[in-house]
């Protein structure tokens, strides 16, 4: 077996004295489409905010493609990873927030064109075809020349995902892209999402309440609680034969709530 | 009263004098105001201690006394003997480049974490990240304050007398003396600060309309 894009060990993360990851391993094929659910507060949005080094680690180790994200090796020994190490490394990564967090005072094609030119040395007229072709795949040829502002939460979010797509990441991470949404508009996001996952071979990691949508575009699904994997396995697996007592009323809440599982 | 136009070209050579002092001191605190409030900011504590001492030392003390300081005390240091002009605009710079730092700062603070966490998720630099996504988006925050402090600026520009530099004030002094008339000159130059701070309150929201246009409905 090939070695995993992502491998993570014996992570751990505390805010303060509070524990919010604690001793989590697992690996990432490539390729693979994870969902990772579970409770909010359960450290499922950390680990991806740790994967985009938004956040330092508290201890443990993780790789990608092999390579060290928080650890690099200097003169013979392993130091903590400086600024020039992590910015080496986040081009392996490309994520996608809650609020979007589009760039207000750009056009929707600055907002896209902007990385690729200034971090990758991509031709501006280059990066503005690329980022044309993307608008297209999301839909939003039209929009190239809006403001955010002028765009619907939908259409924000598409844009974003747009956005991460032009660095052409090898690890694309969505932090619950659907939860800022009006309800009528999650739809269009997901549809987005789940062809590119489709199409691409791109790893993928999801953070999200949306169980119909993790059922469907998941390789694995991994459910979290108090900072550690409860369980894991095959969506069909965890949403319709369940092991754990945790998982079960969990997801017994959500049904209860009015899901789709 | 026949040698009023006389005294009024003296008054309006005065009046240059005020604009040449603002418009300079004006540049050099907006210039010293990014250096310290990027300062205030930076990631070294050299830097950021730096910083603090220029702002707290410029706001703690009177700008008399820092014009008298540049004017009378550098001089006899030997490195350097000021014009009356220099020492003005350095003054008024340093003084109100003080004030501008904490607006400075303050304005990149504002900019939501948000946008900080974008810029890493799309791998920019820190010089990239404040140069095209935190500077063009705190520069709206700062204009008002801005065309504040540029007024505070030119009202204080008449300081300079003290150094016996002829600007607006000063050359009203001088009519009043040689004319006995208390009236005609001080309202003269009453009227001349308020249209030149006019001109300046018009200039920043001019420009603020400018940068803040497509940031409708973010803020």
């Amino acid at each position: 077996m090939d070695q995993p894009i992502i491998r993570i060990q014996n992570l751990q993360k505390s805010f303060g004295t509070l524990k919010v990851i604690d001793g989590l391993n697992f690996d990432v094929m490539k390729g693979e489409k994870l969902a990772l659910i579970g409770p909010s507060g359960s450290g499922k949005t950390t680990i991806l905010r740790i994967l985009m080094t938004l956040e330092d680690i508290s201890g443990g180790r993780i790789e990608i493609n092999g390579e060290p994200l928080y650890h690099m090796t200097k003169g013979g020994a392993e130091l903590p990873a400086d600024e020039a190490h992590l910015h080496k490394m986040r081009r392996h990564v490309g994520m996608v927030f809650q609020h979007f967090n589009l760039f207000p005072h750009k056009t929707v094609l600055q907002n896209i064109t902007l990385a690729p030119v200034l971090t990758q040395g991509v031709g501006r007229a280059a990066a503005e075809s690329r980022a044309r072709e993307l608008l297209d795949m999301v839909g939003l040829a039209d929009k190239a020349a809006y403001m955010p502002s002028q765009l619907s939460g939908g259409q924000k979010q598409r844009v974003a995902i747009a956005r991460a797509l032009a660095l052409q990441p090898q690890i694309m991470l969505f932090d619950e892209v659907t939860s800022a949404l009006d309800p009528e508009l999650v739809e269009e996001v997901l549809e987005v999402m789940q062809r590119l996952a489709r199409e691409t071979d791109m790893t993928m990691l999801l953070v999200t309440h949306e169980m119909g949508f993790a059922h469907d575009f998941a390789d694995r699904v991994l459910f979290f609680d108090k900072g550690r994997i409860v369980e894991q396995g095959p969506p069909d697996q965890i949403f319709t034969a369940p092991q754990e007592d945790r998982t079960k009323s969990f997801l017994r809440k959500i049904i209860a709530a009015g899901q789709r599982v | 009263m026949g040698d009023w136009s006389g005294y009024l070209t003296l008054i309006l050579q005065g009046a240059w004098v005020t604009v040449k002092l603002t418009l300079m001191g004006s540049a050099l605190a907006l210039v010293v105001a990014f250096i310290a409030g990027l300062g205030r900011i930076s990631g070294h504590a050299a830097l950021r201690w730096l910083a603090t001492g220029y702002i707290e030392f410029f706001r703690g003390t009177s700008i008399f006394v820092q014009l008298f300081w540049i004017y009378f005390v550098l001089p006899m240091t030997g490195l350097w003997a000021p014009t009356p002009m220099q020492a003005g605009v350095l003054a008024l710079g340093l003084n109100v480049g003080a004030y501008g730092a904490e607006v400075v700062r303050g304005a990149i603070l504002a900019v939501p974490r948000d946008q900080y966490e974008a810029c890493t998720a799309v791998n920019l630099t820190r010089f990239q990240r404040m140069r095209h996504i935190i500077l063009p988006q705190a520069l709206p925050l700062m204009l008002p304050t801005f065309g504040n402090n540029a007024i505070e600026l030119l009202k204080a520009t008449s300081v300079v007398s003290l150094i016996s530099l002829a600007d607006m004030t000063f050359q009203a002094q001088v009519v009043r003396s040689q004319t006995g008339n208390t009236l005609l000159p001080f309202v003269t130059i009453l009227l001349l600060y308020f249209a030149m701070s006019s001109v300046i309150s018009f200039a920043i929201r001019r420009y603020e309309r400018r940068v803040t246009r497509g940031l409708d409905g973010v803020r």
